[in-house]
């Protein structure tokens, strides 16, 4: 167990090396627009050569990459915010840096972020996982039945729907049809902090939660059906039957127990994925999450964003994948974990 | 699913007893698997009319010149008088413009065929080169075992654990995206899951006699490889191929819908969906490229549901 927390936590550390050095090439050395193009950019467009030079040599742009990768670990060297700007004191030290284009720390936009993103992902992830729970056990208690085949096709249509083509038509159907006929339930942006107003962060997050789930849930319906019918099929649950255990208890005791491997291993997955921005959906539904800020820092070739946003993203992905396996562990004593 | 569940799942009777039965008696034909799967398929009525409709999305995009030709407007041209309300607004569907026009007085119904193209060109272009780079690396990680299998698992460990979509924007921005670029990020972030698939596949079949048999008589790797193993492995591969086509799609629409996809004016469903986004009052706009995205996607689901089904009878049947 020891060496196994080890090993993946190593080769999580591997991953964030190698994808934070990706980023890193992918926009200093293959970003076609170059050091020059980010620093006039960041100056804005009355900007003559020498103060584009100054910029280039307050954000080390024009250092060789290794240092500058070295930089964002360790931190720029100098002394303390010279003339007022504040110095990037490397991830190690929790520092991620500052926003070439407002100078805004990247710390903050991030910490500002999370909760939106978090929000979003939980709200969702309870409702995808009641949803496809429930149609799932349910069509695996009656098989090709007419429920079953309605379950199976609603699944099958919204796995194929595009995210933000849902998000899309519900805007149009229940915030834009609704609101010209007098009715505003939905607003079509933005986003209110639970401790503001619980009614209102609610009433913002609703169309993304349910567009985030019913695109998610249909995997689920699949996967819990599946599951469910193949645990049913097994001795172990003809023998809790002929005991006379009622049949709600046989499903959900003894069934429902030995199915659930599977889906703990997606959700883990997805929930995992999420945290890291719910790109689509923010962008839809206007909500400044991480996904939000990602993509826009990206059109900006905001660095330090995209890079915090990278960071977060990828370390909940390794840590989502480390708890699925021990939890696999603990779900089915069969699995040893080495 | 392996091959060899299939074969053995399957009646075989070439040379059953049966099949050199007395004169008279009806001659059992041989049948191999594939004729089976394909059976099977043509049997299943969702699934030869999910082909229909994506053999009509495929003529769609064929024929998009004669949509131009019929209504007069290519895809481009922006109609400033006669596409356009007198405020400036896009016109519901009428007479001229059947399915109404856009923000910048254009077509719509031509812009949807004409995005077709993109779709199906992107859908299958980055599907066949994800599944070939997926392939290569899955059959080497298998038959080589030891460090390369070591090595190339690594990798797909960490291909399988960076987020995907904000490194297929970050990329496709870098490089102002076009239509080559969208194709080769797509494969790159995709490969991993069926390098995966095959990894598994190869090591289950690699001990096998004729693989043996094969390397007795000096076959190098790559031949066995090919030759030997590859035709073995094919059925699950043809499987992912058709269930990965609609995500591809979907992949595709979703990076032009962000901006770092196909440019426009190009006609492109995503990018027509995305520049809908604030044109509420005219719902035509949203739906009808919504509409064509969802109906090639399903489609496709359905198809590839129905290819899984054929090749693997005992998986459950979810989709019906």
């Amino acid at each position: 167990m020891v060496r196994f927390l080890i090993r993946r936590i190593l080769l999580g550390l591997l991953v964030l090396f190698l994808v934070s050095v990706a980023v890193f090439y992918m926009f200093f050395k293959l970003n076609s627009s170059g050091p020059a193009s980010v620093a006039s950019r960041i100056c804005g467009k009355q900007c003559n050569a020498q103060q584009i030079r100054a910029i280039e040599e307050r954000l080390h742009l024009t250092d060789p990459l290794p240092q500058q990768y070295w930089y964002f670990l360790f931190g720029y060297p100098g002394e303390e915010s010279p003339n007022g700007i504040p110095v990037n004191h490397g991830l190690l030290h929790g520092d991620l840096g500052y926003s070439y284009i407002n100078q805004q720390s990247v710390n903050s936009i991030l910490k500002d972020a999370f909760p939106i993103t978090l929000s979003l992902a939980i709200g969702a992830a309870v409702l995808w996982l009641f949803m496809g729970l429930a149609s799932g056990i349910w069509s695996a208690i009656r098989p090709r039945s007419l429920l079953d085949r309605t379950f199976t096709f609603t699944a099958l249509f919204f796995y194929s729907m595009p995210t933000f083509v849902l998000g899309l038509v519900l805007l149009l159907l229940l915030y834009y049809q609704l609101t010209i006929h007098g009715v505003s339930w939905f607003p079509a942006q933005g986003y209110v902090a639970f401790t503001d107003n619980p009614a209102s962060w609610a009433q913002h997050l609703l169309l993304p939660w349910f567009t985030l789930a019913a695109v998610t849930s249909a995997a689920y319906t699949r996967l819990t059906r599946g599951s469910m019918l193949d645990v049913l099929g097994e001795d172990y649950i003809r023998t809790a039957r002929a005991k006379g255990l009622t049949e709600r208890r046989v499903v959900f005791r003894h069934g429902l127990r030995a199915a659930l491997t599977p889906i703990v291993t997606q959700f883990g997955i997805d929930f995992g994925t999420l945290l890291g921005g719910a790109i689509i959906t923010e962008r839809v539904f206007g909500l400044p999450g991480l996904g939000f800020q990602a993509v826009r820092a990206i059109t900006s070739n905001d660095l330090p964003i995209i890079i915090g946003v990278v960071v977060i993203a990828t370390t909940a992905i390794v840590i989502a994948n480390l708890i699925v396996d021990i939890l696999y562990a603990v779900l089915d004593p069969r699995v040893r974990l080495h | 699913m392996t091959i060899g569940d299939i074969v053995s799942a399957t009646p075989v009777s070439e040379e059953g007893p049966l099949a050199v039965g007395p004169e008279g008696a009806k001659k059992i034909e041989g049948r191999s698997p594939w004729k089976l799967a394909f059976e099977r398929l043509r049997r299943d009525r969702a699934a030869i009319i999910s082909l229909v409709v994506i053999f009509l999305i495929v003529l769609m995009a064929i024929i998009a010149p004669v949509f131009k030709h019929l209504t007069g407007h290519p895809p481009n041209q922006q109609y400033f008088d006669i596409g356009l309300t007198q405020d400036g607004l896009p016109r519901p569907p009428n007479g001229t413009f059947l399915l109404g026009t856009d923000d910048l007085g254009r077509d719509i119904l031509v812009r949807i065929a004409y995005g077709a193209r993109i779709s199906l060109l992107v859908g299958v272009v980055a599907t066949f080169l994800t599944v070939s780079i997926g392939t290569i690396i899955g059959l080497a990680a298998g038959y080589f075992g030891k460090i390369v299998d070591t090595i190339l698992s690594r990798l797909i460990d960490v291909m399988l654990s960076i987020p995907f979509l904000l490194f297929a924007i970050s990329l496709a921005s870098i490089y102002h995206a076009g239509l080559k670029i969208v194709i080769i990020v797509l494969a790159i972030f995709s490969w991993s899951s069926v390098a995966r698939i095959v990894r598994g596949q190869v090591l289950s079949i690699r001990e096998r006699e004729y693989v043996e048999a094969a390397r007795s008589i000096g076959s190098g790797p790559w031949r066995i490889m090919i030759i030997d193993i590859l035709p073995n492995v094919i059925a699950p591969i043809i499987v992912y191929t058709t269930l990965l086509i609609p995500v591809t799609i979907v992949g595709e629409a979703t990076l032009s819908f962000l901006g770092v996809g196909v440019q426009p004016p190009t006609a492109d469903w995503g990018d027509m969906i995305a520049e809908a986004q604030n044109n509420y009052h005219a719902w035509w706009f949203i739906v009808f490229p919504s509409i064509a995205l969802l109906i090639a996607t399903l489609a496709f689901n359905i198809f590839g549901d129905g290819v899984r089904d054929a090749f693997d009878p005992r998986s459950d049947r979810l989709f019906s």
